[in-house]
């Protein structure tokens, strides 16, 4: 039985994983898991994963959370080429490294752009105060320049002269930002060079596949039933403003 | 190997209780974080983010503590359990490194920031509503400890230890280091801390929370000069 895979694609790690098992011709099934109808809520989604979260990863009795964990799974399990997840404990560390570095890194603050510029006023009606809108825009600033200035430099890929899962976690979290209307890649060519080689290395169809729903968030969050999303109002509030 | 550590930091602390499990030889390079040693030029060259741990092995410089756990495990080939080969039991080790990131780290932090910190920082005691929202995340984190990755099993990964529990203890002494004593009520959370304490040794265990569990001493006599410049950031996360 193939591998089956919990996914969201407007979730950043969701992609990351998708375009991994896709790019390495892994036998998954993909079990789509919409955050926005409150799916992950699901009793047999909680078999799956108690902790509620996507993506999510079911091999035979086996389950798993975490994105990264799951590459790595996936990678060890089915030998995928070396470049991915390097055996070399200087390359591999480099991976590690920056993979460590993104949580609070860029993830963190990716995902608070795109709460903030759409979620928070379409889905939730919520005004946000311009000075949060300011600090959450100059820490994102931040963040890709630490990407640029000290992961990339001037390697055409964060471990060297071949992707990595480091630059496929951190390509799902710039796009989250530039998907809510922030052009991230505004004078900033080396980034934009480098998310340029990512894409070439991954498939221009597959990446753009991975992006297709989040490409178009601006136009989906208007169908979204602010209703049904009441009952997070006071969590995201808490941990968005 | 050179290590640069402060032993306040929960990342220091996990860092330096592999390295010292595994007898990897290293020097302790102590970066002073109270008195903004991390700041200072000659730590710059070592880590432009100015963060703890960094790890220096030969010319190969390495940040991110669970980075530099891995690279420590595979490099000196110590007992497998620590991070093991086998694919699932390792996929759970990874999956707590993870998980953690923003969870316990997160969470445990908060606190440990309102309670100590915020005090110094901002010259009064942390809101109420703050402390108890911040409260109310370490508490969900703890219970996912408790039932998500330790379940009924003496590890994280089983029936040893791994590098998963000592990141781990490592975050939850942190805001026990606060004065927040989170093994109350939480009888299983204490059995594996003394688990954890007799794999590791008890003066092992202790020699590396000297620190954070005296912190209010380290607080009390902080540099006045390294308060004032650390003084901005910090009132900029507690507004």
């Amino acid at each position: 039985m193939a591998l089956e895979l919990f996914l969201d694609m407007f979730s950043q790690p969701c992609r990351s994983v998708y375009m991994f098992a896709k790019k390495n011709n892994i036998p998954v099934e993909v079990r789509t898991i919409s955050l926005m109808n409150g799916e992950h809520f699901s009793e047999e989604f909680g078999k799956v994963n108690p902790i509620r979260k996507v993506p999510a990863l079911k091999d035979g009795d086996f389950s798993m959370g975490e994105s990264i964990a799951m590459m790595q799974y996936m990678a060890e399990k089915f030998k995928t080429p070396d470049h991915w997840y390097p055996a070399d404990l200087q390359k591999r560390a480099r991976v590690n490294e920056y993979l460590c570095w993104q949580p609070m890194g860029i993830r963190l603050h990716g995902s608070k752009i795109f709460w903030l510029k759409l979620m928070l006023p379409s889905v939730f009606k919520i005004e946000v105060p311009k000075e949060k809108m300011e600090g959450a825009l100059e820490d994102l600033d931040s963040s890709l320049k630490l990407i640029e200035d000290t992961f990339i430099q001037d390697r055409a890929f964060i471990a060297g002269e071949q992707i990595s899962m480091a630059d496929l976690v951190a390509v799902v979290e710039i796009m989250q930002p530039f998907a809510a209307g922030v052009d991230v890649f505004k004078d900033r060519p080396k980034l934009l060079a480098w998310k340029e080689r990512v894409v070439q290395a991954v498939g221009k169809e597959l990446f753009d596949e991975a992006h297709e729903s989040i490409l178009n968030a601006q136009e989906a969050v208007k169908l979204i039933d602010s209703s049904k999303m009441e009952a997070f109002r006071p969590r995201v509030i808490r941990l968005m403003l | 190997m050179e290590l640069y550590l402060d032993l306040c930091s929960q990342p220091c602390r996990s860092v330096f209780l592999v390295a010292k499990a595994l007898n990897i030889p290293f020097d302790f390079k102590h970066v002073d974080l109270s008195a903004g040693q991390n700041y200072s030029e000659e730590f710059g060259k070592i880590n432009i983010m100015r963060k703890v741990p960094v790890m220096k092995d030969a010319d190969f410089i390495l940040t991110e503590s669970t980075a530099i756990l891995d690279y420590m495990v595979q490099k000196h080939r110590g007992p497998t359990h620590w991070f093991p080969s086998e694919l699932q039991p390792r996929a759970r080790v990874n999956e707590y490194l993870s998980w953690q990131h923003t969870n316990l780290r997160t969470t445990g932090s908060k606190v440990f920031l309102l309670k100590v910190v915020f005090p110094m920082m901002m010259g009064c005691d942390a809101p109420k509503e703050k402390m108890d929202a911040a409260m109310d995340g370490l508490n969900e984190s703890l219970s996912l400890l408790e039932n998500y990755f330790l379940q009924d099993k003496p590890f994280i990964i089983g029936n040893q230890i791994s590098v998963a529990d000592v990141v781990a203890i490592a975050e939850v002494m942190q805001p026990v280091g606060s004065g927040v004593d989170v093994f109350v009520g939480r009888p299983k959370l204490c059995v594996w801390r003394d688990r954890v304490k007799a794999q590791l040794g008890e003066e092992l265990f202790k020699e590396a929370h000297e620190v954070i569990m005296k912190i209010s001493d380290l607080t009390q006599n902080i540099d006045k000069t390294a308060l004032e410049m650390m003084k901005p950031k910090f009132q900029k996360m507690f507004s």
